[in-house]
C-alpha cells in the first residue's frame, strides 16, 4: 500500500495462510528497560488503569510522558501497552483495522526492540491489542486487552472547550449539551450527523469519547468480554471500560441509533457484515471497497479458498 | 552602558565585532559553507524562504548562516534583500497537479491513483537520538527506489469534487492582491489572507491550527492530501505576449478535507482548508490548511467566535518580522516616555495618599 519511492500498488490482502501468525519473540533492546519505560513510571500509569477501571468512563489524569514517537501518532496507547506488557504476552498493532498501516508497522516494530515480546497479526491469538480508529470484526474474549489510542478523551469538547468547566459537568453528569447537539443534528437534518467517536455512555454514568473509531464499531464496546483502555498522551489522560460494562450510544427513543457501512460487500472476501474502505482505483470514478480489518479479511479468504 | 550619552557609535561597532566572532565560533574549527548549510540544513533553509516569501534556497542559507542559525532574523534579511528586487509581474498559477513528486500521501483513502508515496520523511523515525551522527562517516547508502512512476497523479481533492461532495473553489481571473505592494484591507479576501498564511510564522500558525483541533472553532479536519515536489513557474512577459517556463520550484501543499454540514444555500458537503509553501514545510502547510479553513468560517456561515476564526486577528500577528520587530523593540531606549510616567505614578500616589490620610 504504501511505497517509499513512487510506485502504486493494489491494497493489501491475499496473505497466505501461514503469514500472519505469532512471531516469536524478539531480543530485546538491553539499552532500554523491558518496553521503554522506567518501573516507576509504568507503576503510575497502572495505578491511573486501576482507578479507571474502578470508575469506568471517568477520565483519570496522569503524569504522560514524552515518548520517541510524536504526539498524535499513539503516545498514550503506547505508554498504557508499555505498562501492561509482560515478556509473554503477544501484541497485535492496528491502525484503521490493519496490521500493515505505515503507523501500526512502526509501532510493532517499537515494541519489538524495547520489549521483545511476541507479535502477531492474528486477533484471536493476540492478548494485547493496541488500535488506533477501529475494533477487530472478530469478537474478542475474557483475557485479552484492546488498548485504544485516543486524540481527544473529552467528548464534549467541540460543545465546551474548557476543561474546568468539562469537568464540573461530569460531576454533576450534566450532559444536556450532548443532547441538545444531537438533537438540533436531528432538527437539521434528520438524524444524528456523528458518524465516527460517536459518544457513549458507560455503565449509566459518564458521557465517553470511544476515540475516533467509526459509529459502526459502537455497539462492539457493550458488554465486551474483554477489557478495554483508552490512553491519550497529548491529553494526559487514562480511561477504562471493565469487561461486560454496558455501553450504550446516545440516542432518543424515536431516533434510535444507527451505525453507518458503505452498503457493498468487500471485493476480496465477499463480507457484507464488516466495516470497509473506499478505494479509488483510477481517476474516472474507479472504486473499490475492502475490509479495513485485514485480519478478519485474510481469514475469511482463507476460509473460502479451502473449502473450493 | 548600552547607551551612553556619548559613545554610542564605538559601543555600536564594538558589539557588531563581538556578534561576528561568536559567530565564528572556534577557530579552531572549520567554518561552514553556505553550501553546507543548504545541503544539510535543508529544512531550516526551506522554512526562511517561506517566511523570508522569496525562493532562494542560497540566499536563504546564507541568511541563515548571517543570523547564527536565528530563523526569524534570517527571514527578516531575506524580507529586507526581497524589497530591492524589481517586481515584472504575476505569474500564471501554478500547477500543483502536474508536479514532479517527491512525497504524496493521503489520509483519507488507503490507496488511490498515484499511489502513497513516503518520501524522506520523519513520520515514522523512533525519535531515539543517533549517537552515529556525532561521528563523521561515510555519506549513508543511497536509498532503494522503485521506478518512477508516470502516471498521472490526480489532486485528491479533484476526486471528490468530480463526485460533487467537495465544495468548488470561485475561479477567478483577476490579478491577485499584493501584500507587499499594499497594506491588508479588511475584510480581506481569500488570496490575499491566504498571501498572508503562506509567509506567516510557522508556531504562530501550528498553535492557532491546533487550537482549532482542541475545541477553538469546530475544525472536523482530514488530510485530503500532502504532496511535496517541484513545480514549473510560467510566466507571460508583455513584449514577448506568450507563456514561457521560468524553471521550478520546490513546494509543499496541503489540501485538507473538512466536513460542512451545509446552510441555506448549500448541500452538505466538504469543503476545503488550503496551505501552499515554499520548500519542504508540512507542518507550516498543514498549520496553514486549518488556519485557512478556519478563516472561512463566517462565509460558510458557521459561528465565528474562536481565534483562528478571526481576520484581524490572525492575519495581523502572524508575520513574525512584523511582530518580532514590533516585540523586541520595547528594548529601545523609552527614557522620555517612562520619565513622564514616571512623575504621573508620583503624583497619583501622593495624592492617594494624601486622601488614604484624610
Amino acid at each position: 500500500m504504501t511505497s517509499a519511492a513512487a510506485k502504486p500498488s493494489p491494497p493489501s490482502g491475499g496473505r497466505g495462510l501461514g503469514e500472519g501468525g505469532a512471531q516469536g519473540a524478539y531480543a530485546h533492546d538491553t539499552g532500554y528497560n523491558f518496553a521503554y519505560l522506567d518501573e516507576s513510571t509504568k507503576r503510575m500509569i497502572r495505578r491511573a488503569i486501576l482507578k479507571g477501571v474502578a470508575i469506568p468512563g471517568h477520565q483519570v489524569p496522569f503524569g504522560s510522558r514524552e515518548m520517541p514517537l510524536p504526539y498524535g501518532w499513539g503516545t498514550g496507547g503506547i505508554q498504557v501497552t508499555a505498562s501492561i506488557l509482560g515478556p509473554s504476552d503477544v501484541l497485535k498493532v492496528i491502525d484503521q483495522g490493519a496490521d500493515d498501516t505505515t503507523n501500526a508497522v512502526s509501532i510493532r516494530a517499537f515494541f519489538r526492540r524495547v520489549a521483545g515480546v511476541a507479535t502477531t497479526e492474528r486477533t484471536a491469538e493476540a492478548t494485547v491489542i493496541q488500535t488506533r480508529h477501529r475494533i477487530p470484526e472478530r469478537q474478542l474474549t475474557e483475557g485479552q486487552i484492546l488498548v485504544y489510542q485516543v486524540p481527544m478523551p473529552e467528548p464534549l469538547f467541540r460543545l465546551e472547550a474548557r476543561v474546568a468547566e468539562t469537568k464540573r459537568m461530569h460531576a454533576l453528569a450534566d450532559y444536556g449539551l450532548m443532547h441538545v447537539k444531537l438533537y438540533e443534528d436531528i432538527a437539521r437534518h434528520g438524524h444524528i450527523a456523528t458518524s465516527y467517536n460517536y459518544p457513549v455512555m458507560v455503565d449509566g454514568r459518564y458521557l465517553m469519547s470511544p476515540s475516533p473509531i467509526p459509529a459502526f464499531d459502537n455497539p462492539k464496546m457493550d458488554r465486551m468480554p474483554a477489557l478495554q483502555l483508552f490512553g491519550a498522551g497529548r491529553e494526559k489522560r487514562i480511561y477504562a471500560v471493565p469487561p461486560y460494562t454496558a455501553v450504550r450510544s446516545l440516542d432518543f427513543e424515536d431516533h434510535p441509533f444507527r451505525p453507518i457501512r458503505a452498503p457493498h460487500a468487500c471485493a476480496l472476501c465477499g463480507s457484507r457484515e464488516s466495516y470497509l474502505d473506499e478505494v479509488i482505483t483510477d481517476d474516472r470514478g474507479g472504486k473499490i471497497f475492502v475490509c479495513s480489518d485485514t485480519d478478519y479479511c485474510t481469514e475469511r479468504q482463507a476460509t473460502k479458498a479451502a473449502a473450493e | 552602558m548600552y547607551v551612553a550619552t556619548k559613545g554610542g557609535e564605538q559601543a555600536i561597532g564594538a558589539a557588531h565585532a563581538w556578534l561576528a566572532e561568536t559567530r565564528r565560533g572556534d577557530a579552531a574549527l572549520p567554518e561552514l559553507s553556505v553550501a553546507q548549510i543548504e545541503e544539510q540544513l535543508g529544512l531550516a533553509v526551506d522554512r526562511v524562504m517561506a517566511e523570508g516569501s522569496c525562493h532562494d534556497r542560497g540566499l536563504a542559507a546564507l541568511a541563515v548562516k548571517q543570523a547564527k542559525g536565528d530563523l526569524i532574523e534570517a527571514a527578516f534579511l531575506l524580507r529586507a534583500y526581497r524589497t530591492t528586487l524589481p517586481r515584472f509581474g504575476a505569474t500564471a498559477p501554478l500547477d500543483t497537479g502536474a508536479m514532479r513528486i517527491r512525497r504524496r500521501i493521503s489520509a483519507t483513502y488507503k490507496d488511490l491513483p498515484g499511489g502513497q508515496v513516503l518520501g524522506p520523511t520523519f513520520d515514522y523515525t523512533h525519535r531515539l537520538l543517533d549517537f552515529s551522527l556525532t561521528a563523521a562517516g561515510l555519506p549513508p547508502e543511497a536509498a532503494s527506489q522503485a521506478e518512477p512512476d508516470t502516471a498521472p497523479t490526480p489532486r485528491v481533492t479533484e476526486l471528490l469534487a468530480r463526485e460533487g461532495l467537495m465544495q468548488r473553489e470561485q475561479p477567478s481571473e483577476a490579478e491577485p492582491g499584493d501584500l507587499t505592494r499594499e497594506p491588508l484591507r479588511f475584510p480581506a479576501d481569500r488570496a490575499v489572507r491566504l498571501q498572508a498564511l503562506a509567509r506567516g510564522d510557522e508556531g504562530f500558525l501550528l498553535g492557532l491550527g491546533y487550537s482549532t483541533q482542541r475545541g477553538y472553532g469546530n475544525a472536523h479536519p482530514f488530510v485530503g492530501e500532502i504532496r511535496v515536489g517541484d513545480v514549473a513557474v510560467c510566466f507571460t512577459p508583455p513584449e514577448l505576449g506568450f507563456e514561457i517556463e521560468l524553471g521550478d520550484i520546490g513546494v509543499t501543499e496541503c489540501q485538507m478535507v473538512n466536513q460542512f454540514k451545509g446552510s441555506r444555500t448549500e448541500p452538505p458537503q466538504f469543503t476545503r482548508g488550503y496551505g501552499l509553501v515554499f520548500g519542504h514545510g508540512e507542518r507550516k502547510a498543514m498549520a496553514m490548511a486549518l488556519v485557512d479553513r478556519g478563516l472561512r468560517a463566517a462565509e460558510l456561515g458557521e459561528e465565528a467566535d474562536a481565534p483562528a476564526q478571526q481576520q484581524e486577528f490572525v492575519l495581523y500577528h502572524c508575520d513574525n518580522v512584523e511582530a518580532t520587530g514590533f516585540v523586541e523593540h520595547l528594548k529601545l531606549p523609552h527614557y522620555v516616555d517612562f520619565q513622564s510616567d514616571l512623575e504621573n505614578v508620583r503624583t497619583m500616589r501622593e495624592s492617594a495618599m494624601k486622601a488614604a490620610a484624610e
